[in-house]
């Protein structure tokens, strides 16, 4: 085993590990913070498989955005942070099940593609992901359209928002 | 290769080869070393850190009209150490119902966030930690352990003041956010690149001249980031007591502190790497790694003394005056010289250098010049509707 499978499988499992805590725990806060914990592995796994922009762009926006506003929403909106209510209802083995189906299916169909065996090679030197990204996304032969669609509709989110919020007077 | 032109990796080399002249395996050598360098780079972060707060406390001392620490040793140099010999024998304490786990882990991350940014640092043109090709983002990202780490001191301590100013302190940091970042692709615009070390060699003219406009919103940013004043509505004394770290004692609070200087001084810096040329100055840089290293210590120095100028010289303001002048005021004027600036950049591309230089230097100046002309016109406005009937008052006292 190298150092970087020994690296990856203690990522992983931190992420997993810190997932199921998400689930399993009764404060929400420290669901909250768990969550957090999961964020940032998987942003160490991007790290890893050397997208150090996604890594980054991980943190910014999961860790100093959404969790963010995770713990805000759940101290604005709980009355009491004691939760003794269960988490789960009597579904949960529904729930679990299809998990189980899901993640079988993945690997299963993985098992199929000729690429799941294969060591990915080695980046080559001076290769340049962020501006290969900024170009794949601004160009008309490439994802343009998808990337201003997402645009508009957050835009449209943002105008909703503020509607939403706005005190008429 | 000589030791006083590549100082870190002829050091490196040496001590690999001493590791691996032990009989170690290379790849465990090489970490070693790695982990060695920022081990050292941290002391040497922690020691200067010692040395900013008798800074910030004689800085301070003469804003205020005072002379500061000048009983402990030579100018009271050593009033930090015994500052902190006070620090770490006062007692520690836990408040009752804290969430100790979260209490305790809040003050590590604070300092974290700060020390982990000089990952990305230039020393010198052949000393740097990590050439990351997202420098600019990775500020941001640090930024947004440090926001965590104050809601969790906040919440964990079990207290509302610390609550409500672990509150304001985020929602500072959050708004501020957005105009910073806007900032910061104001110099990879220039030097299309995010590495820290790209614009600093692509820097042969200032950015602070190209774009000033956009250093000023940069510093305005980092200094709400900082949560200093004008900006320090968090531990506003009079409301709230002390804000998000009331209830620490001892060294907790004291990573907190040290935290919050070292972060300036780091702010400092990054305000030179980003519009003053980092290490860069008139060509001394390529004499010696050291020089630079000085140079870019003096210009990180004069930032902070700069955001030291303005936090014992304005006074702390409200917190919807600063939500309004984020959201209505520093945002939308982030978005229009980014605007401007890309559309400059793309017009003047084929232009003469000084030509550049001049269009992008009026085009920030006019930018500023209409921004302030609209908020002018709109507190005006304000205003006249708030106190409309003070006109007809003076009217009648003449």
């Amino acid at each position: 085993m190298t150092g970087e499978q020994i690296i990856f499988l203690i990522v992983a499992l931190f992420t997993l590990g810190s997932a199921l805590m998400v689930v399993t725990t009764r404060n929400l806060i420290h669901a909250a913070l768990w969550l957090v914990a999961t964020l940032f592995g998987v942003a160490v796994i991007y790290a890893l498989l050397n997208a150090g922009f996604m890594a980054v762009v991980q943190v910014v926006v999961y860790i100093g955005a959404i969790a963010i506003l995770f713990i805000f929403a759940v101290m604005l909106t709980r009355k009491d942070l004691r939760d003794n209510t269960p988490q789960t209802n009597k579904n949960w083995w529904a729930g679990a099940l299809v998990a189980a189906l899901t993640f079988v299916g993945l690997v299963f169909t993985l098992q199929s593609w000729s690429g799941f065996s294969k060591t990915a090679s080695a980046v080559p030197l001076g290769f340049d992901a962020i501006s290969q990204l900024g170009e794949q996304l601004t160009s008309p032969t490439a994802y343009v359209l998808p990337f201003e669609v997402a645009s508009v509709l957050l835009l449209a989110a943002l105008v909703g928002a503020v509607y939403v919020a706005f005190n008429k007077k | 290769m000589n030791f006083w032109n590549d100082p870190l990796k002829v050091a490196a080399g040496w001590l690999e080869g001493i590791f691996t002249g032990w009989g170690m395996d290379a790849v465990l050598a090489h970490v070693l070393v790695v982990f060695l360098g920022v081990f050292l780079l941290i002391t040497i972060l922690m020691v200067l850190d010692i040395f900013l707060v008798w800074i910030e406390r004689k800085v301070v001392a003469r804003f205020q009209d005072r002379i500061g620490p000048n009983r402990v040793g030579p100018y009271g140099l050593i009033q930090p150490f015994a500052d902190i010999i006070k620090l770490i024998i006062k007692e520690d304490t836990t408040p009752d119902g804290a969430d100790k786990v979260v209490y305790n882990l809040a003050p590590i991350l604070s300092m974290m966030s700060v020390l982990i940014l000089w990952a990305i640092v230039p020393l010198a043109p052949v000393m740097l930690g990590v050439d990351l090709n997202v420098g600019v983002l990775f500020l941001i990202a640090a930024g947004a352990i440090g926001t965590l780490s104050i809601i969790m001191a906040g919440w964990s301590s079990n207290n509302k003041f610390a609550m409500i100013g672990g509150f304001r302190q985020v929602a500072v940091m959050v708004a501020f956010e957005i105009p910073m970042l806007t900032m910061l692709m104001i110099p990879t615009i220039f030097a299309g690149s995010m590495n820290m070390n790209d614009i600093i060699e692509s820097q042969n003219v200032w950015y602070f001249i190209i774009s000033p406009l956009g250093a000023l919103i940069f510093l305005i940013a980092a200094i709400a980031e900082l949560g200093r004043a004008p900006f320090d509505l968090a531990e506003g004394e009079s409301e709230l007591v002390a804000g998000f770290n009331i209830e620490y004692s001892g060294m907790k609070f004291g990573m907190f502190y040290a935290g919050e200087l070292l972060h300036a001084f780091t702010f400092g810096g990054f305000w030179a790497i980003l519009f003053f040329g980092g290490y860069r100055f008139f060509g001394l840089e390529q004499v010696s790694p050291f020089l630079a290293i000085l140079i870019l210590v003096i210009k990180a120095m004069l930032g902070y003394w700069v955001i030291m100028w303005v936090k014992y010289t304005m006074m702390r303001i409200r917190i919807d005056q600063m939500l309004g002048f984020n959201w209505k005021f520093l945002t939308p004027l982030s978005f229009a010289l980014l605007l401007v600036t890309a559309l400059m950049n793309t017009l003047l591309r084929g232009a003469d250098g000084w030509l550049y230089i001049l269009g992008m230097f009026l085009a920030n100046v006019v930018t500023a010049w209409v921004a302030l002309e609209i908020a002018r016109s709109v507190s005006k406005k304000e205003r006249e509707r708030v106190e409309g009937v003070k006109q007809v008052a003076e009217v009648h006292h003449s």
